[in-house]
């Protein structure tokens, strides 16, 4: 394990962090457990049961208990986040619950990476790229959902008034996080 | 920039999604009784009207699903969105819904 | 600074702050709140450009972004370079250096004035009927001599030191132009709660108001009010976002409009961190359209020289900048608004000589208190011409219908043929004009998207109605908006006088029409002469009028010319105005910069640059790199003093002799899974799946649904419902979607889910005779020998401690496995197997020394060998068909008559006679060596490279027939004569595949 961590590298390294003191700050966030959950209700109520959170029947919703969440993204996708480590356990477990039950669970763990957007101007800064509506009213917190940020696909999830988690495919990142500095200069 | 009301996720922006063609050209259940001529005309004649088309979109940077979608090709209108595998609606039916 | 050309208090300048520039070298004073037209025109510089065709020297005409004939260039230094703005528009900063366009040597001394006595060879047309003969002279002479005369100002050779913001914006209402009726139509929309953004083009807000000494709004001066409507506005920044120096450019599809917004040009010493523009893209639920009128020049003889100017620009200069545009002026008018323009004036302390008003009647309020003020006011008279060169000296003035001239002398001629509503937003957004035959202008009718237009644009000529009209509409579309209906208000105005008015086309005069020149078009040197000749000459529609003679085009987009180019056009046709019609108005409404179109797309933000997880150890390595799709590739690995091909050579030397290690991350990959995984498989691919056993590899073809090859990939079964599919890496996302389409629209009955993996794994192939010895001692848990893992398996177990799903496969032809790791370890485990590889004297490999060992393998590149019209028995696939399959995609197209011809084009192998010579890759294979023109080849060389291992240059070619035609000598004509070439099987090394099974 301990040598396994050791090998292990972000594609964050190196990079500087975005900070405009009180407005907005983008951060990267630690490794994490994900896997892309797809299948109908019923494999849905199944897999709630197994992995401990209930996935949101709503599309574009983000559930979360106890340090794990599932994000709909579509109709019978979901995005399942959990801490680090416990990639394993969560594989065995909606395996077995879901042994006879039609469904697919695809381990995404390094494909995607995370950061969080956060401050009063984080709305702002994402609107630098981010064509969707971000204003409160037509972005609610709990709302996630893929959309664009310039020319890379993301995936956007509102965790407070002023705090975004954006996932995306790890090569992406340097693109994306290149625009944010540059569109933070304007804050 | 068009805004597409994508069936499942409400009206978003036209760079989240993919054209991908005139809808309705059904794949024949069994493509090996079909006849040369037939078969040609799926593969390559689409209407191609000046008007109501009925098209498909895939929302690509958003749900990732297909979905058909009834357009005016002059005014760039949409009239209705609905997923795939829905029957087609009723032109007329439409239009009197959109007041025209 | 010419004191006596301030006025003596009035404006909006901060006269406690002077401030100095430059124009054309000369160093000049005014105060912070001028533009550079108004910091000119107070040191009694007139004279602001040449133009375009005849190069006459002109000055402004206008105050405001409608601006024809005063475009300079601004240099903010470090190739910081902008030709082609309006003087109106340029704020002064101290330190500020601009300079004049389009003359040489100097501004007042300009060779091209040769062209205005030249002129009569420059009628409309003239490129069409002058440069005809001889034909060959068009490219090498008149073109290149067009070329240099023509355009306007210089663009920056430097690179843009700028940065440019860009920002999606929404709101519930939107409004352009924050004259009295949008700041009206803002209130009244923000007091319901709506989001509002309010923008306008100039940089204070205020429109007409700035401008505004005499009226009243509810009781307090109107500048008084538009403080106030400001503060209001302010107070709400919550949901109000006032965007002052910021054009509404365009007006698209379902209420998305362009803003530009200009951040820093106006200052001194702009904070480097901040963009110079910003694009907001909006997308408005509600729109209110607030862009005022243009007030419109008078056609006579002469009608362009410095001094000569619009009626109200001149009061603007007056009221708003505190700057008298001359000392004795000459008015000539047919609208009442004039004369509220000469009130103010002589109060301002012009001489007013006289106002001729073309009308024959001007009795009005306006013109009788400018009587009252004792102003000598000519009816039914007419501005015949003007004398002077660098600034006008005298105003020629006649009664309308007799011959007699009178030169009356003055230094300011104003003009005011009346008022044009800036329709162009409106037209843009597809709405449909409509002609008011009392107004005789063109005004808004139907709307096509959610918008409404209000106040002058609309044709409203008073400010009571703009504030009324801007209440209405900015309470009705927040309630549209979905806001609960405000209270409905009304302003009460006093001190303004209404005005009325108005004439379209060509004044009336005695000179010789072929002899004068009365100006439309300013900024493209169009007469009203050339309009009457191209109607004569055939062009009846006003586009062709447009395209014939120019009037209307270029920066200003006919602002301030298109409504008498088409009364003009109309008189000369015989047609009603409406019957000839508007042409379009395009965007953008005044230019914007290319910078705030890219934005932040420029240099490495341009497009995502993708880089593998191994990518930064072969930088180190010294990789040279090539761009696949939106992926840097390592193409080869250089030693010191090594070419790419003495690399290549060596790479593919050590790789069929001992291993080599080659970064095959960007393969795209799908983690298709679910109980008809297999079923799902069988439709996609040409090959059968239900009996591969799971650890089994297949290589697995793709046809899209005309039968033509699209894809391929190895295809790994990691359980029964769960197969690990590849393509090619430019393929990966087309692979994707055409999998998704099939699945969600054509077979939805069936249980299986699509996951691109393709940045989930890091993949490391190692090929060679030594693959399997340099990772034996890193593989944990799987049995790597020949029969417990034979080429094409796949087994899941770990390396170095980490996860792998291990591929035995090859695209080399050597004992080859493809390691893959969750990506982000795969840096660490490349350097591992790295490490075991250096012991056995391996070597990294990449894209080009890859090409040449598959090539010399005869397996395809999708891509390269195909062109989307090659079906699978043209590559001689046949054996990847499940011919017992009922149906796959593309199966039934493979027996359409025109792919089952014998002689299409196949894959064959070209050995070229000379081993040496290496062919290029796209040249044509014929059967001649010297084929007669008109000869259609019988096909090209797909891939060619000098192979190392074989001491040959080899190619693989689709030809005609080419499976029939192995053992003919064929040629490939080139420049320097025909290369004879072998055909050959698609196969030169190891024939038997002895190497890939030990």
């Amino acid at each position: 394990m301990s040598d396994s961590m050791a090998m292990r590298r972000s594609v964050f390294d190196g990079m500087t962090p975005i900070r405009v003191e009180g407005k907005v700050t983008a951060a990267s966030l630690p490794f994490a457990a994900r896997f892309v959950f797809r299948g109908d209700a019923k494999a849905a109520a199944a897999c709630s049961k197994a992995f401990g959170v209930t996935l949101p029947k709503t599309i574009l919703q983000a559930a979360s208990e106890d340090g794990r969440s599932a994000l709909s993204l579509g109709p019978d996708e979901w995005l399942l986040i959990a801490r680090d480590g416990e990639e394993a356990g969560i594989v065995a477990k909606i395996e077995k619950a879901l042994a006879k039950i039609p469904h697919a669970l695809v381990d995404v763990c390094h494909r995607n990476t995370a950061f969080t957007v956060t401050g009063a101007q984080a709305e702002a800064l994402l609107a630098s790229g981010c064509p969707l509506d971000l204003h409160e009213t037509a972005f609610p917190v709990g709302m996630a959902t893929r959309t664009l940020f310039a020319k890379a696909d993301v995936i956007l999830w509102r965790t407070g008034t002023n705090a975004f988690r954006v996932e995306l495919w790890r090569s992406f990142v340097p693109f994306v996080w290149g625009i944010l500095a540059e569109a933070s200069r304007d804050f | 920039m068009l805004l597409i009301p994508c069936p499942h996720c409400g009206p978003r922006p036209e760079i989240e999604f993919r054209y991908a063609g005139e809808a309705h050209v059904a794949r024949a259940a069994d493509p090996g009784a079909v006849n040369d001529q037939d078969w040609a005309e799926y593969l390559y004649f689409r209407s191609n009207p000046k008007g109501i088309h009925f098209e498909r979109w895939r929302h690509v940077s958003g749900c990732a699903r297909f979905f058909n979608c009834v357009r005016d090709t002059v005014s760039d209108k949409i009239l209705t969105t609905y997923p795939a595998g829905e029957k087609k609606p009723d032109l007329g039916t439409l239009m009197k819904e959109a007041g025209r | 600074m010419s004191l006596s050309l301030r006025t003596a208090k009035s404006g909006r300048i901060n006269r406690k702050k002077p401030l100095s520039f430059r124009f054309d070298g000369q160093l000049y004073r005014a105060f912070e709140g001028d533009t550079l037209a108004s910091g000119l025109l107070a040191n009694g510089v007139h004279l602001m450009g040449r133009s375009f065709k005849y190069h006459r020297p002109r000055g402004l005409i206008s105050a405001g972004s409608e601006e024809p004939n005063a475009l300079v260039g601004v240099d903010r230094g470090n190739g910081r370079y902008t030709p082609n703005l309006r003087a109106t528009q340029v704020e002064l900063h101290d330190g500020l250096i601009a300079e004049s366009q389009n003359s040489w040597p100097s501004l007042a001394y300009d060779v091209g004035e040769i062209n205005n006595l030249l002129s009569p060879l420059f009628v409309a047309g003239f490129y069409y009927k002058t440069f005809m003969q001889p034909k060959q002279a068009w490219k090498n002479v008149y073109e290149p001599v067009i070329r240099r005369a023509a355009g306007l100002g210089k663009a920056a050779t430097a690179a843009d030191p700028d940065h440019y913001a860009s920002r999606f914006a929404h709101c519930d209402v939107l409004v352009i132009g924050a004259g009295p009726a949008g700041l009206a139509a803002a209130l009244a929309a923000a007091e319901s709660g709506a989001r509002v953004i309010l923008c306008d083009e100039q940089n204070e807000l205020g429109g007409s108001l700035l401008a505004e000494l005499h009226a009243t709004i509810d009781g307090v001066p109107a500048q008084t009010w538009l403080e106030q409507t400001l503060a209001a506005l302010v107070a709400k920044s919550d949901t109000v976002t006032l965007l002052p120096r910021t054009q509404c450019f365009g007006y698209f599809a379902q209420n998305f409009l362009g803003l530009a917004e200009r951040v820093t040009d106006h200052l001194a010493q702009p904070d480097p961190r901040l963009p110079r523009e910003r694009l907001w893209q909006v997308r408005a639920k509600e729109v209110v359209i607030a862009t005022g009128a243009h007030e419109r020049p008078l056609v006579f003889p002469d009608n362009d020289r410095p001094g000569i100017m619009l009626a109200d620009a001149a009061r603007i200069f007056a009221n708003r900048y505190g700057v008298r545009a001359g000392g004795r002026a000459v008015i000539a008018t047919a609208h009442d608004s004039a004369y509220q323009a000469a009130i103010d004036l002589k109060a301002a302390g012009v001489t007013i000589a006289m106002i001729a008003d073309l009308r024959k009647e001007a009795n009005g309020p306006l013109p009788m208190a400018a009587r009252a003020a004792g102003i000598h006011v000519e009816t039914g008279t007419a501005i015949t011409g003007s004398k002077g060169r660098l600034r006008v000296k005298a105003a020629l003035v006649g009664k309308i219908g007799t011959d007699g001239e009178e030169s009356v002398p003055c230094d300011l001629i104003l003009m005011c043929g009346g008022w044009t509503p800036s329709v162009h937003l409106f037209s843009q957004s597809r709405g449909k004009l409509v002609f008011d035959e009392a107004k005789q202008v063109f005004v808004p009718g139907h709307s096509a998207q959610q918008e409404r237009s209000v106040g002058a644009c609309k044709g409203s000529e008073t400010l009571i109605e703009a504030l009324n009209e801007g209440f209405a509409a900015g309470r009705d579309a927040a309630e549209k908006a979905g806001f609960a209906k405000g209270k409905a208000r009304k302003a009460k105005v006093s001190g303004v006088i209404e005005a009325h008015g108005g004439f379209l086309g060509a004044v009336p005069h005695g000179h010789d029409v072929n002899r004068v020149k009365a100006f439309v078009d300013f900024q493209n040197d169009v007469t009203a002469k050339d309009i009457k000749l191209a109607t004569r000459e055939g062009m009846h529609s006003i586009e062709h009028v447009k395209r014939y003679t120019t009037t209307g085009m270029a920066t200003d987009q006919g602002k301030t010319s298109n409504m008498n180019a088409l009364a003009i056009a109309a008189e000369a046709l015989g047609k009603a105005i409406p019957a000839v019609g508007l042409t379009t108005f395009r965007q953008p409404y005044t230019p914007i910069t290319f910078g705030t179109m890219a934005g932040h797309s420029r240099g490495d933000l341009f497009d995502p640059v993708r880089r593998t997880p191994m990518h930064g150890w072969a930088k180190a390595q010294g990789a040279k790199f090539e761009d696949v799709g939106l992926w840097k590739r390592a193409h080869y690995f250089p030693k010191a003093g090594e070419d790419l091909h003495a690399a290549v050579a060596r790479e593919c030397r050590i790789v069929r002799e001992t291993a080599g290690l080659f970064d095959a991350s960007t393969l795209g990959k799908i983690e298709v899974v679910g109980p008809d995984a297999a079923e799902f498989m069988n439709r996609l691919y040409t090959n059968p799946w239900s009996k591969l056993e799971v650890g089994r590899c297949r290589y697995g073809l793709m046809l899209n649904e005309a039968g033509f090859v699209m894809d391929d990939g190895v295809v790994g079964r990691i359980s029964a419902n769960r197969f690990h599919v590849t393509t090619t890496t430019g393929g990966a996302a087309r692979v994707l979607n055409h999998m998704e389409d099939y699945l969600q629209t054509e077979f939805p009955e069936l249980k299986v889910a699509l996951t691109s993996t393709t940045e989930q794994w890091a993949v490391i192939a190692v090929q060679g005779p030594q693959a399997r010895a340099i990772i034996a001692t890193l593989v944990e848990g799987i049995d790597l020998a020949n029969e417990a893992m034979p080429h094409m398996s796949v087994r899941e177990g770990k390396i170095c401690g980490v996860p792998t799903r291990l591929f035995r496969m090859s695209f080399t032809g050597e004992l080859g496995f493809e390691v893959n790791v969750p990506a982000d370890y795969g840096q660490a485990i490349w350097e591992a197997i790295w490490a075991e590889g250096e012991k056995h004297g391996a070597v990294a490999y990449g894209t080009e020394a890859m090409h040449v060992l598959r090539a010399e393998k005869g397996y395809i590149i999708v891509g390269q060998e195909t062109d989307g019209t090659v079906t699978p028995h043209d590559l001689g696939l046949d054996w990847a068909i499940g011919k017992a399959k009922p149906d796959f995609v593309g199966k039934r197209s493979l027996t359409r008559v025109d792919l089952v011809k014998p002689d299409r084009q196949q894959l064959v192998g070209l050995l070229t006679v000379d081993s040496q010579i290496v062919l290029e890759e796209g040249a044509q294979v014929t059967l001649a060596a010297n084929p007669p023109p008109g000869t259609s080849a019988l096909g090209h060389v797909t891939s060619a490279y000098h192979s190392a291992t074989l001491g040959h240059s080899i190619a693989l070619a689709m030809v005609a027939s080419g499976r029939a035609r192995i053992g003919e000598v064929l040629h490939v004509p080139m420049p320097n004569g025909a290369i004879a070439v072998r055909v050959c099987e698609p196969i030169f090394y190891d024939k038997d595949g002895s190497r890939l099974n030990v």
